[in-house]
This record gives structure tokens, C-alpha cells and sequence, in this order.
């Protein structure tokens, strides 16, 4: 990497190039994509969280104006479309496999949460197929139905799938059982927290669409979707669902507007919409609308954890307990087995030296929308579980919470936790002591009593995260159940005046590639920004590639474009060679020029490039014409990004509203392309960790009806609910890629729940703040916390 | 959205013609819930009357001690009125905390009293001024206009024209949002005109906005936040959701009450 950055290459904070569409209205979406003689699809969704279906009668519907088809489970069974699948194989302590239901994408014989697929109507505009869905009659026999993971289990509760009898999906665990419970049979002190991590609904700003289109000329589907990996998606439908062979089904995702985790899983609706294409003789349309996104769209989150951490009399951590119960919805959604298990308890060391842990994790089946990865994907989890225990430790055991941190920090590397993950490189505590300089730390007292006096409640609360991300490498995933290899594939296509298309397997769904990737080909080439283009999003342009989650673009999709770039380069040198007669071993390449060494003589990259193409300086023997090379990239190890994020809130004692004051976070994500970019990554996960925190809660009533299905009642976090943050960096470079970089998209929203909470718990000096700290929840135990301190 | 017919009536006079020769019809005044009801299918009329180009609807003035506001003036006009800031800015100021910027610009007072959502804000400021809801038909006191939860005294096809707001000595509004749809949660209004002290609240009566007597008793000896301490609502009769049960609400009418009545006092 060149030391210094030029104004657009590494390091710089260039202003994201596709923002102009996007800010001007021209971004291509997939509900902007319109087929000629498309029918619009509506789906008849089950009303019942839990019901068997005696029948289905479209007579009526179909007879209904602009109708061209009615499809129900029958249908996709006759054609023998196969139901969606779950991607990674979790096995429970006796070694038995996950017991995983089937998942029809069109109800058969059974619903099992609102909002369920039962038919689709496809008429000739969207007011026609939702008149018509209104009159298909689907005849209920209604089932109890169950959304307590506690009552789930229970002998006598409703069973939602046959192969599960006990609503249980797997009993899974990790770690060592016996030198734990050694570890808290000679502990000092024990802390205990029972802790829920609330359920959550994804809410990108653009709803899920599909747009699927048939041609029988070459026999050949294209289904336009919104997904952040549409290699994957189409290697499910071929593979796995059998809509069509891979060669003869392309995947599109145009531009997409925000995912968050919950546009990396294949769906019903997709899934339908290229089946019906064909079956209808017409390109069929679907976009959700945001009902169907609340209901629908794959959930996160959702535990109940028991926790306990072990404590020596020096204060030290010597281990880690942990039981949670993870509610996985309805159906097994794509990666859903994976995000409680092999997400979660591999964090639970978090940036502690911690001997000896143990997770037992519990996969359970509800009538409520299928759970799955966002934002984070079961390391939010995992940190919420560690540093509340560790904030609760310090206060029992009267020691300072930041001290309490240090003094348990890992400060040798690489550090094997004994929960599968070896930790390459980082400095804990630089970034915790940056971020108590930032935040002031040592003067909270004072502001303390200054907000006491005004009749108010202040705390502070610290949160120091670690996360793996990249997802990788392929083999070790692979090794933990993985149903695919997690690398990432890179063309790198040099053009004969030296401008270059990059095809990357990667998937900017906000993220920025557009820029950022153009900055790293930029920076290596020696080429203007505007030379680069980033192509990706479709099968049939570019080659398979594993998309874009668990922060990994950076880390895994960036460092394939590198190995392809050295591809380049080296082959670069040789048409240089030939073409300034010298030995390719003697060439130079700097700046965007070719150099003989020990000489004056140079070409630049646009002159080699075009002698790469035409040729006539070498022949065909000696070398192949032509510029493009690719790279699969699978790295050696997660990256493990972490930080120190601190928060302090002010609370309203008589109204229960947190105000918060003020928010330092301190992040190592080792090297940065774009620090404009990273910190944007970093404002807007935070935004979702504190409406986590704060604000959001998908709440079902006892019969399964989504009571929180609008934003009426479903609280996102607003612009005027969030602080201005003070963001800075620390650096360790990861030494598991070849650009340094650890991933940062979802930093924000691992570290902010806990550091929200402690500061909460800090200021109504109580232990118990449920999320989200409501200002009713947060009214309740400031009055409690009044009347104790009138008692002393 | 299922489909109507629509018309467009220039007057109020027009609108109340239009509305008698089709039962199946509503006046659309900023169609601010209205309309999404109509997107989401839960409402279907089969015609709509559109009050926007009706002028005679709309504007703010003074008739004797009286301010007197359109009924399809919008929220922003009503927040930004010199007028409205001079004579009642509590009034000024609870339209400026309606719902967000667009909302304010298409939403109507007459709309919102009409519709009476029981966490609305104008009813509240209706009941604590003591308004006049003046229809095509007559003159309705707000103590008797705001029958129950989305229930008025309107008669079918009766439009509101205009609302009359006697100018009171003292007033104010203060709010508790609900945090997702920043709707009121509790939302009171104190007004002080001579000796008469009105409270409404709005947002946690299960029955719509009310008076609650002994908050109004208490401020009528001495307008006066001290004069509160001790005063509280029940639980019994109030709203509870997932956001607010009834003993919060309660609890908030004491807060919202004494904050109004610091704020009146502080102008």
C-alpha cells in the first residue's frame, strides 16, 4: 500500500461517487425495473398465527377483473418447486442434526405466523390482484398458537412443526462445561443477570421487491431482486429449489436501498415470482409494501439469556457461563441456525482474558416471523451479554468499571479464547483510554451532582465490543456447518485506453463500494478515480461471488480485487518489457508508470494496457494478448474490529426520558480506505444500536398478531432521539488480508446496546433496565430508585 | 386504496349541497388520516368531496373578543399566525407541534376536530378555551361537541366551518409524544380567562379528551403550579398500550398539568 494517499486513493475521504443518482432520483431500484406485459403479483397472507387450511376456493377470485392467475401450494407443489432451505447445519449436544421443518413457499396444508404465504394472485395491475386476493376464500381450522420461547417448550404446547415435537430446533452448546463450572465453584464472586435482547424488525428505507421474467426463446428466467447477494440467491433457486439450472437463471440486484442483514435470505416471494413467470407467460412484479415488511421480512435478535461471570479475589475474570434461548420464528430462514450458535458464543470472551466458558444455546420454534442475522448477527448479542455483565461485576465488586475492564483485558497476540476464535491483533486498552479522554470520564462526577441538582439523573456507561467479521475463511465455516464457502471472487478488466472495469462479488447495498473500491484501484494503478468502475449485482456480468454481510467487503471482497490487481501488474510488466525491451524482472511500476529500472525509459498504464490488446510488440506464444485477470480470495482468519464506546444520558426522572448527552467512540477497524465513509458506517450503526436501546420492539400479542406492525407503534429511532457523536480511531492493521482492513459496518450497532444500558443502569443505580429502556420502563425504576435513596 | 368518485366544491355552501345528494360520501379536508385509512382498505367512501378550494373555509381573524380560524386552515397557517401568536400563542404553539412539516401543511383544525382522535391536539385546546365549533347548521359548545373516542355532535352531513376561540388571560399547551408516532400520549391544555380555569387533556382518556374537575378546581383558587401539588388523576378510565399504561398517564397529566401551568405563567 503507498504510504502517502493522493487526494482520491487510500485514506482519503472522497465524496461517494453514487450518491448523485441516488441524492437526484436516477438510482434504478428493483421496483424502477419494468418488464413489458409484466402482471403484478399480491399475496393472500394468513390472518392466523397458527391454523391448518381446509381448503382454498378461488372461484370467485379468479373470475374477478384483470386476473391472470391464482397459485397456491398446490401449484408449486405439482411443478415440484422445492421449499426454502436453511444453509448451515447446526447439531445439538448428542450430535443429532437441527431438526428443521419444511418451508413451502406457498403454504401447504398448514400456516404457522401471520403474515404466512398462502396464494398469490397475479392480475394485470395491482389494484386488480389485491381486489381479487380479497376474494379468494381460504377456510381455517385455527390452532393454538405460540410466541413465548418458555411456553414452547412446555409439555402440551402447540407443536408448529412434526419434526420438532418440543418446539426445539437444536439444544447446541460450546465451550468447556466442566472447567467452567470448576472456575465458578472456586469464584469469589459470581454476578448474575437474566437479560432480554429484544426482537427487532429490520426496516430497510426500501422494501423488499422481485421482478421475475421468462423468455422461452433460450428457455432462460432473470429475476430482478433485492438482495445483498444475488450469487447466492441464485445458486439456492437452481440448486437447492430447482426453478431452473444456474446457466439458464440470472440474478439481478440492481441498486438497493439499505439491507441490514435482511436482504442476504432467499424468500417466498422471490422465489414465486420467477416460477410464475413462466407458468403465467408473463414477467410477474412484487414489491412489499411496508405492512408486509414489518410482517414478513426476517426479524433479529431475540434472547433470553441467563448469564454469570466468575470473579478471583484479585478481581479477576475466570469464567464464563452462559443458557439462552433463541427465538428462530416460524421457519428456518436462510442463515438463521447460524446467527445464536456459531455468531454468538465464539464472541462471548469478548476483549477479556476469560480461562474458561460455556454457552448452551436453545433454537426454538414460534408462531412469529422467521428470525435471521441484522445488523451484527448474534455478536450485539453476545456483547450486550459480556459488558453488562462486566459493568455489573465492577459496581458489585466496588471496583471502576473502566478499571475493572482493563485489568481483564487481552494484551498478548494472537490470543486463542476457548471458544473456537484466536484473536490475530489489537490494542484494547489504547482505545479505552482514548475514549475516557474523549469522554471526560474523570470529571462525571462532577456533572453528576451538577444534573442532580437541576432535580435530574446522570450516568455514564462504557461498552468495549470486539466482533468477527469478514465471515471467513471457507474452511473453518465450512468446519462449524457452513453450507457454502465464504471468500470473494474478483475480475479486474482492463480496457485498451487503460480505463478499468472491477467485477466484484461484493454487494453495495449503501455502503459505498462504488468509491471505495475505485480508490483502492486507483491508488494501486495510478489512475484517475473516474478511470474505475465498479460492476456488480448480476450473475450474468460477474462471476460468483458470496456478497456482501458481516462486515466483509473491506476485509474479504477488497482484498480479491488486490490479488487480482497483482495479477495485473505482473502481467502489466511483461507487455512493458517487451514492449521497451527489457527484461519484465527490470520493470518498475510506480505511480501508474512502467519504468526500466537504472533508465529513463517508461510507458504509462493507459500506453501498456493498449499494447497489452493490440499486440504487436510480442506474440502469441511468448504471451497471451489482453488485460483481465480474476482472483478468489479466501483469507486465513476472521477479522476481529473492536473498540470503546461510551455514553452518558441525563435522565428526566419525572417524564422517564433519556436524554443523551454525549457519545466518544473509539474504533479499531485497522487500516481505513475512506474515514468519511467508515464514520458514516459508524453514525448509523450506533443510530441502530441506540434504537435497539432505546426505542424499537417487535411485540406479538398471545395469539401471535404483530401488535407493533406500523411505525405508529414499532418506534425508530428519529434523528432528533440521537446525540451529535464524537467518533475516533485507533489502529492495529489485521495481518489476515493483504490491505490490513477489519470491516466496520457493524461496529456501531454491536457496541452502543450495552454502553446505552450501563449508562441508564448507572444513573437510576439499579442493575435491571429491560430493552428497550422505554421512558415508561425508564420512569418506573427512576421513582424506585428516588424512594431507595430517600430511605438511606 | 379502492376507488370513489371525486368532487371539488369551491364553497362550504357547495360542499354541504354536494354531500346531501350521496350518503356514501366525506369531505376530504387535509385528508391527513383520511387518506392512508382509505390506502390501508379500512375505509372505502364511495365519494369524496374535496374542501381544499372552498376560500371561505379558510383564514384567521378577529371578530369582537373572539379569535375566529376556518376551518380548513391549515396547521402551519395557524402556527406561523401573527395573529394566533398575539391573541392565543398557546394555540400558535400547539399547531406548531402537530404531527411533522408535511403533515402541518395539509392537515386542517377543522379536520382534526371533526375526526376527533382521542390523541389529537386540538380537541384539548377546543375544551380548555372554551371554543365555539361553529357548522353550516349552528353553533355547537365545545363542552358538547366531543361525544366519545372519533364520536362528535356533527350530524351527517353537517360541516364545520369555523371554530370561535374566546381569547383567554393565561394559556398553554404541553405534550407527552408517544415515541413512535409522536401522537400525544398526554397532551394538556390550561387556559385562565377571569376566574375560570379550564384543563383538558387529550391522548390518555379512553373515552377522548375531558376535563379532569379537580385539576381545574385546584387552579382556579390560585393559577398556580404549587397549586397542583397533592392533585392527581386516576388510573380508572385512562388508556393503556404497550407504550403507556394508565398509572403512567396518570402520573404524566400531573407533570404535563404543572409544566402548562409554569409555562402559561412565564409569559
Amino acid at each position: 500500500m503507498s504510504a502517502t494517499s493522493s487526494a482520491t486513493g487510500i485514506g482519503a475521504s472522497v465524496r461517494r461517487k453514487e450518491d448523485l443518482r441516488f441524492i437526484t432520483g436516477r438510482g434504478q431500484y428493483t421496483d424502477d425495473v419494468n418488464r413489458p406485459g409484466q402482471g403484478y403479483a399480491f399475496f393472500v397472507r394468513s390472518p392466523h398465527a397458527h391454523a391448518n387450511i381446509r381448503k382454498i376456493d378461488s372461484t370467485a377470485a379468479a373470475k374477478m377483473p384483470g386476473v391472470l392467475a391464482i397459485l397456491t401450494g398446490d401449484d408449486i407443489a405439482a411443478d415440484k418447486v422445492g421449499g426454502l432451505i436453511c444453509g448451515w447445519m447446526i447439531h445439538s449436544k448428542d450430535g443429532s442434526p437441527m431438526k428443521a421443518g419444511a418451508h413451502p413457499a406457498l403454504a401447504q396444508g398448514k400456516v404457522r405466523y401471520v403474515g404466512d404465504h398462502v396464494a398469490v394472485v397475479i392480475a394485470e395491475s395491482l389494484a386488480e390482484a389485491r381486489d381479487a386476493a380479497e376474494k379468494v376464500e381460504v377456510d381455517y381450522d385455527v390452532l393454538p398458537a405460540v410466541v413465548d420461547m418458555n411456553a414452547a417448550t412446555k409439555k402440551g404446547a402447540p407443536v408448529i412443526h412434526d419434526v420438532a415435537d418440543n418446539n426445539t430446533v437444536y439444544n447446541w452448546h460450546l465451550g468447556d462445561k466442566a472447567a467452567t463450572d470448576a472456575a465458578f465453584a472456586k469464584a469469589k464472586h459470581v454476578t448474575k443477570l437474566d437479560i432480554v435482547n429484544n426482537r427487532l424488525v429490520p426496516n430497510p428505507m426500501e422494501t423488499r421487491a422481485a421482478v421475475g421474467d421468462y423468455e422461452p426463446g433460450t428457455e432462460s428466467f432473470t429475476l430482478y431482486t433485492t438482495s445483498q447477494n444475488p450469487h447466492v440467491a441464485r445458486l439456492v433457486i437452481s440448486a437447492f429449489i430447482g426453478v431452473a439450472p444456474e446457466n439458464k437463471l440470472r440474478v439481478i440486484a440492481p441498486d438497493v436501498g439499505g439491507g441490514f442483514g435482511s436482504k442476504i435470505f432467499i424468500y417466498a416471494e422471490e422465489v414465486v415470482c420467477v416460477w410464475a413467470a413462466k407458468k403465467v407467460g408473463r414477467p410477474v412484479k412484487w414489491t412489499a409494501d411496508r405492512t408486509e415488511a414489518f410482517l414478513c421480512d426476517a426479524h433479529g435478535r431475540d434472547h433470553l439469556t441467563r448469564a454469570e461471570l466468575a470473579i478471583d479475589e484479585s478481581g479477576r475474570i475466570t469464567g464464563l457461563r452462559v443458557h439462552t434461548l433463541a427465538n428462530l420464528g416460524a421457519y428456518l430462514s436462510t442463515f438463521s441456525s447460524s446467527v445464536p450458535t456459531y455468531l454468538y458464543a465464539p464472541l462471548l470472551s469478548g476483549q477479556y482474558d476469560i480461562p474458561a466458558i460455556y454457552a448452551e444455546v436453545d433454537g426454538i420454534y414460534t408462531n412469529t416471523a422467521p428470525v435471521d442475522a441484522y445488523r451484527g448477527a448474534g455478536r450485539p448479542e453476545a456483547t450486550y451479554v459480556v459488558e453488562r455483565l462486566v459493568e455489573v461485576a465492577a459496581r458489585e465488586t466496588g471496583v471502576d468499571p473502566a478499571k475493572f475492564r482493563q485489568k481483564n483485558f487481552i494484551t498478548k497476540f494472537p490470543h486463542q479464547t476457548p471458544v473456537i476464535m484466536a484473536y490475530d491483533a489489537g490494542n484494547y486498552d489504547a482505545s479505552l483510554q482514548k475514549a475516557l479522554e474523549m469522554a471526560d470520564y474523570k470529571n462525571i462526577g462532577k456533572r453528576k451532582a451538577e444534573s442532580e441538582r437541576h432535580g435530574k439523573l446522570r450516568g455514564i456507561g462504557i461498552s468495549a465490543y470486539i466482533e468477527a467479521c469478514g465471515i471467513a475463511p471457507s474452511a473453518a465455516v465450512g468446519s462449524l456447518g457452513a453450507g457454502v464457502g465464504l471468500w470473494e471472487s474478483a475480475e479486474v478488466r482492463v480496457n485498451p485506453i487503460g480505463t478499468v472495469e472491477i467485477l466484484t462479488g461484493s454487494h453495495s447495498h449503501g455502503q459505498g463500494h462504488e468509491t471505495t473500491f475505485a480508490q483502492l484501484v486507483s491508488d494501486r494503478l495510478g489512475i484517475p478515480l473516474d478511470a474505475v468502475s465498479i460492476v456488480h449485482g448480476d450473475t450474468d456480468k460477474v462471476q460468483m461471488g458470496m456478497g456482501t454481510y458481516g462486515s466483509r467487503s473491506g476485509a474479504v471482497g477488497m482484498s480479491a480485487i488486490v490479488k487480482a490487481l497483482e495479477k495485473i501488474e505482473a502481467k502489466a510488466k511483461k507487455v512493458a518489457g517487451f514492449c521497451m525491451e527489457a527484461s519484465d524482472k527490470d520493470i518498475e511500476f510506480k505511480d501508474g508508470k512502467f519504468t526500466v529500472r537504472g533508465t529513463d525509459k517508461s510507458m504509462d498504464f493507459g500506453a501498456v494496457a493498449l499494447q497489452a490488446y493490440i499486440a504487436h510488440k510480442f506474440n502469441g506464444q511468448e504471451l497471451e494478448p489482453g488485460l483481465k485477470e480474476s482472483a478468489f480470495w479466501d483469507p486465513t482468519n476472521f477479522t476481529f474490529p473492536a473498540g470503546v464506546h461510551i455514553c452518558e444520558v441525563e435522565i428526566d426522572p419525572e417524564t422517564g426520558i433519556t436524554h443523551i448527552e454525549r457519545w466518544s467512540a473509539v474504533d479499531d477497524f485497522g487500516n481505513v480506505i475512506n474515514p468519511m465513509i467508515v464514520e458514516g458506517q459508524v453514525h448509523g450503526g450506533i443510530a441502530q444500536g441506540i434504537g435497539q436501546a432505546m426505542c424499537e420492539n417487535a411485540v406479538y400479542d398471545a395469539k401471535g398478531q404483530l401488535v407493533t406492525a406500523s411505525f405508529m407503534d414499532y418506534c425508530m429511532p428519529r434523528a432528533d432521539d440521537l446525540p451529535s457523536y464524537q467518533v475516533g480511531m485507533t489502529q492495529t492493521p489485521c495481518p489476515s488480508n493483504p490491505l490490513g482492513i477489519k470491516g466496520c459496518g457493524e461496529a456501531g450497532a454491536i457496541a452502543a446496546p450495552p454502553a446505552l444500558i450501563n449508562a441508564i443502569t448507572d444513573a437510576l443505580g439499579t442493575e435491571n433496565v429491560p430493552m428497550p429502556a422505554t421512558p415508561q420502563a425508564v420512569w418506573r425504576l427512576a421513582q424506585k430508585s428516588i424512594t431507595r435513596k430517600a430511605a438511606q | 386504496m379502492y376507488a370513489f368518485n371525486y368532487s371539488r366544491a369551491e364553497t362550504g355552501r357547495k360542499a354541504v349541497n354536494l354531500i346531501s345528494k350521496n350518503e356514501d360520501a366525506k369531505f376530504l379536508a387535509g385528508g391527513q388520516t383520511l387518506l392512508p385509512t382509505m390506502k390501508q382498505r379500512l375505509a372505502s367512501p364511495g365519494a369524496l368531496i374535496d374542501l381544499s378550494g372552498a376560500a371561505d373555509l379558510k383564514g384567521i381573524e378577529m371578530k369582537g373578543r373572539n379569535l375566529v380560524i376556518g376551518a380548513m386552515t391549515r396547521h402551519f397557517d395557524v402556527a406561523t399566525s401573527e395573529l394566533v401568536k398575539e391573541k392565543i400563542p398557546a394555540l400558535a404553539d400547539l399547531a406548531g407541534m402537530i404531527g411533522d412539516p408535511a403533515v402541518r401543511n395539509r392537515g386542517t383544525m377543522g379536520g382534526s376536530v371533526a375526526n376527533n382522535d382521542p390523541a389529537a391536539d386540538y380537541p384539548s385546546a377546543c375544551l380548555a378555551l372554551n371554543a365555539t365549533i361553529i357548522t353550516n347548521k349552528r353553533k355547537i359548545p365545545a363542552d358538547e361537541f366531543f361525544t366519545g373516542l372519533f364520536e362528535t355532535a356533527l350530524e351527517e352531513g353537517e360541516l364545520i366551518t369555523k371554530i370561535s376561540f374566546p381569547v383567554p388571560n393565561k394559556a398553554a399547551y404541553e405534550k407527552f409524544r408517544n415515541p413512535a408516532s409522536r401522537y400525544a400520549i398526554v397532551g394538556v391544555f390550561v387556559a385562565k380567562k377571569g376566574k375560570d380555569v379550564r384543563v383538558a387533556v387529550t391522548g390518555a382518556g379512553s373515552n377522548g379528551v375531558f376535563r379532569p374537575s379537580n385539576f381545574e378546581a385546584a387552579l382556579t383558587a390560585k393559577f398556580h403550579v404549587k397549586s397542583l401539588e397533592g392533585v392527581s388523576a386516576k388510573a380508572e378510565g385512562l388508556n393503556s398500550d404497550i407504550h403507556a399504561d394508565a398509572a403512567y398517564r396518570a402520573h404524566l397529566i400531573g407533570v404535563m398539568a404543572r409544566r402548562a401551568v409554569a409555562k402559561a405563567n412565564a409569559k
